[in-house]
C-alpha cells in the first residue's frame, strides 16, 4: 500500500484525475439528465391532471397533421438556414485566409460581434431593415422600383436571412480551422498540373475541409431550430416552429404532458440529425486524411 | 496561349464568385449593427430607416424606464453568479477530462457539450417540471441553475483547448524540483490556462444574460429578465427605447470584445 502510490504518482504529475470531472458531473446528473427523465416520464400522461399512463400525447402529435407540418417546417427551416449560411459563410472564411494580418483581425471581429450580441438586438435589427419604413422598402421606394412597400418582415424568407446572420460565427468559426489546416502545396501543386481554380476548389479545398463543413453545419443547424427569439418576432404569429408550439402548450395552454410530448419528439428529432451529421463528420474524416 | 486564357477567364470567375459572396456575408453581418445603431439617435417616434433627425432622446428616455434597469440589474446578477459557478466546476472539470483517454472521461465530455445543441426550450420546461416537483419555487436560484447548465460548456471547451497546449514538460520539471502538484497547479498550469479560462468566462457571461430560452419558464415577476422583457416589449410595439438599449449592449459587447482580444486572445480561443 505504502509503496504503490510512489510508482503510481509518478507519470501523473502531467496530468489531472478524472475526479476532477465528478462535481460538474453530479450537477448535470441531477440539474440536466433528471429534468429530461421526468420530460419523458411527464409526457407519458395521457391528461393534464396527471393521472393515467399511455402514449396518448405521442399518438396525438404523429396522427395530427397540423403538428407534423409543424415540425417538417422546423426541420426544413435548419436545412435553409444552414446552407445560407454554407454558401455565404464558406467564401468568407476562403477570404479571411488570403488577407493580410491587419485585415483577418478585422474580419474576425466582424464574424465574433453578432456571436456575442445579443440575440434580441440582432433580431431587432432584422425588424428595422425588413419592415414597412424599413431600409429596403425606403430604398426600393425612391429607386421607384416598387409602388408600396413590400411585406418582407412575417416572411420565411426574412425569417431565413435573419436567422443566417444570427448564426453565421458558428459556421463561419470551424471552416476558418479547417481551411488554415490544409497544406497550401497541395493548391499549388494541383495548378502546377494543370487545374483551373475552380477544379481545384471542387477537387482539393473542398473535400479537405470537409469535416469543418460537417461541424460548422451541425452547429448552425441545431441553432436554427431553437432559435426562439428570431423565429417569432421575425416570423411572427402567421408562422409556427416547434419551440413556439412547445412554448404554447406549456404555458399558455397549460398541457404538461402534451408539452412534455412536442419536447421529447424535438429532442429525439434534433438528436437523429446530430447523430447523422456526426456520422458523416467520420467518414469525411477519414476522406480528407487518406 | 488558348489555354491560358482559358485559365485566366477559371481563376478570375472563381475569385470573383468569392469575393461577391463574401462579401454579401459581410455586409449580412455588419449591417444590423449598425443599423440599429443609427436608429437609436433617431429623433422621430418611429424605426423609420433612414431616421428624419437625430437626437438624443430616446437615450434620455432610457433613464427613467425602471422596468428596464430592474430587469437589467436582474440579467447582470444572474449572470455574475453563472459566470463564477462555471468557471468553478467547468475548470475542475475541463482538468480531469483534457487528458484522460479514458471511455468516462469521452462519455463526461459529450454530456457536458450536449446543452449546446439540444433545444435549450426542451430543457427550461424539463428544469422547471424538476423544480415543482422537488418543490423548489422559481427564484434566482433556479435561474443560476439552469443558465449554468447552458453556459458551463463555454468554459470547458475553451479550458481543454488551452490544457491541450499545455507542454506536460512544464509540469513534469516543477514536480522533479520537489514542487508539489497544488504548488505547480498555481504557479504554472493556472498562469498558462487563464486566458482560456478568461475567454470562456466571459462567452458564458454573455450567453447568460442574453439567455431566452431557459429564463422563459425559471423565471417570475421578481426576476424579470433584460432580454426577455425586450422581447416581450418588442412582441407588443415596436418601441424605440429598446433601440436605445439594444445601443447600449452594442457599445458595451464591442468594448468587452475589444478587451477580451487584447487580454485573452478571444478570437483566437473561439476556433
Amino acid at each position: 500500500m505504502a509503496a504503490t502510490p510512489t510508482t503510481q504518482n509518478l507519470p501523473t504529475v502531467t496530468a489531472y484525475e478524472l475526479k476532477l470531472a465528478w462535481p460538474l458531473g453530479a450537477f448535470f446528473i441531477v440539474f440536466f439528465l433528471a429534468p429530461l427523465v421526468l420530460l419523458f416520464i411527464v409526457s407519458l400522461y395521457t391528461d393534464t391532471t396527471m393521472t393515467h399512463f399511455g402514449l396518448t400525447q405521442y399518438a396525438k402529435f404523429l396522427l395530427d397533421p397540423f403538428s407534423l407540418k409543424v415540425l417538417g417546417a422546423t426541420l426544413w427551416l435548419g436545412v435553409e438556414v444552414t446552407a445560407l449560411c454554407l454558401l455565404l459563410g464558406f467564401p468568407l472564411a476562403y477570404v479571411y485566409l488570403r488577407v493580410p494580418g491587419w485585415a483577418q483581425s478585422v474580419l474576425i471581429l466582424i464574424v465574433l460581434l453578432p456571436l456575442l450580441t445579443s440575440v434580441v438586438v440582432r433580431t431587432f435589427a432584422w425588424i428595422v431593415i425588413l419592415g414597412r419604413q424599413g431600409i429596403i422598402n425606403t430604398a426600393l421606394l425612391e429607386l421607384g422600383l416598387i409602388d408600396s412597400p413590400l411585406r418582407l418582415l412575417y416572411t420565411e424568407g426574412g425569417v431565413i436571412v435573419a436567422l443566417a446572420q444570427v448564426q453565421m460565427p458558428l459556421m463561419v468559426l470551424p471552416l476558418i480551422t479547417a481551411l488554415t489546416r490544409i497544406d497550401p502545396n497541395l493548391a499549388d501543386a494541383s495548378a502546377a498540373l494543370g487545374a483551373g481554380a475552380w477544379r481545384t476548389f471542387w477537387k482539393v479545398t473542398l473535400p479537405l475541409t470537409l469535416p469543418g463543413v460537417i461541424a460548422g453545419c451541425l452547429l448552425t443547424y441545431a441553432a436554427a431550430l431553437s432559435a426562439f427569439i428570431t423565429q417569432t418576432l421575425v416570423g411572427g404569429g402567421q408562422m409556427l416552429f416547434m419551440p413556439m408550439y412547445l412554448y404554447q402548450q406549456a404555458s399558455t395552454l397549460n398541457n404538461w404532458p402534451f408539452a412534455a410530448a412536442i419536447s421529447f419528439i424535438f429532442l429525439v428529432a434534433v438528436f437523429a440529425v446530430i447523430t447523422v451529421f456526426n456520422m458523416l463528420g467520420k467518414i469525411s474524416q477519414g476522406y480528407a486524411n487518406a | 496561349m488558348k489555354l491560358g486564357r482559358r485559365n485566366d477567364l477559371d481563376a478570375v470567375s472563381f475569385h470573383l464568385v468569392m469575393g461577391v459572396l463574401a462579401l454579401a456575408c459581410i455586409v449580412i453581418l455588419i449591417a444590423p449593427t449598425l443599423v440599429v445603431l443609427i436608429v437609436s439617435f433617431t429623433s422621430g417616434f418611429s424605426l423609420k430607416f433612414p431616421p428624419p433627425g437625430y437626437s438624443l432622446r430616446w437615450y434620455a428616455a432610457l433613464l427613467d424606464s425602471w422596468q428596464l434597469h430592474f430587469a437589467a440589474m436582474n440579467s447582470f446578477k444572474i449572470a455574475l453568479w453563472t459566470t463564477a459557478i462555471s468557471i468553478v466546476l467547468g475548470v475542475a472539470a475541463a482538468l480531469g477530462i483534457a487528458r484522460s483517454k479514458t471511455m468516462t472521461a469521452k462519455v463526461l465530455d459529450s454530456l457536458f457539450m450536449s446543452p449546446l445543441v439540444l433545444p435549450a426550450l426542451a430543457f427550461g420546461l424539463s428544469a422547471l417540471m424538476l423544480f415543482s416537483v422537488v418543490g423548489l419555487p422559481v427564484s434566482p436560484l433556479t435561474l443560476v441553475i439552469g443558465h449554468t447548465i447552458v453556459c458551463v460548456p463555454y468554459v470547458i471547451r475553451t479550458s481543454v483547448a488551452a490544457l491541450s497546449q499545455l507542454d506536460p514538460v512544464l509540469l513534469e520539471s516543477s514536480a522533479s524540483l520537489g514542487a508539489s502538484r497544488l504548488y505547480s497547479f498555481r504557479r504554472i498550469t493556472l498562469p498558462l490556462i487563464r486566458p482560456g479560462i478568461l475567454a470562456g468566462g466571459f462567452i458564458a457571461f454573455m450567453s447568460s444574460f442574453d439567455n431566452v430560452p431557459v429564463s422563459l419558464f425559471l423565471r417570475d415577476a421578481r426576476t424579470d429578465m433584460l432580454p426577455i422583457r425586450m422581447w416581450q416589449d418588442l412582441e407588443g410595439k415596436l418601441d424605440v427605447t429598446i433601440a436605445a438599449v439594444s445601443g447600449v449592449l452594442i457599445v458595451f459587447t464591442v468594448a468587452m470584445m475589444i478587451l477580451m482580444e487584447r487580454i485573452a486572445g478571444l478570437s483566437r480561443r473561439l476556433r
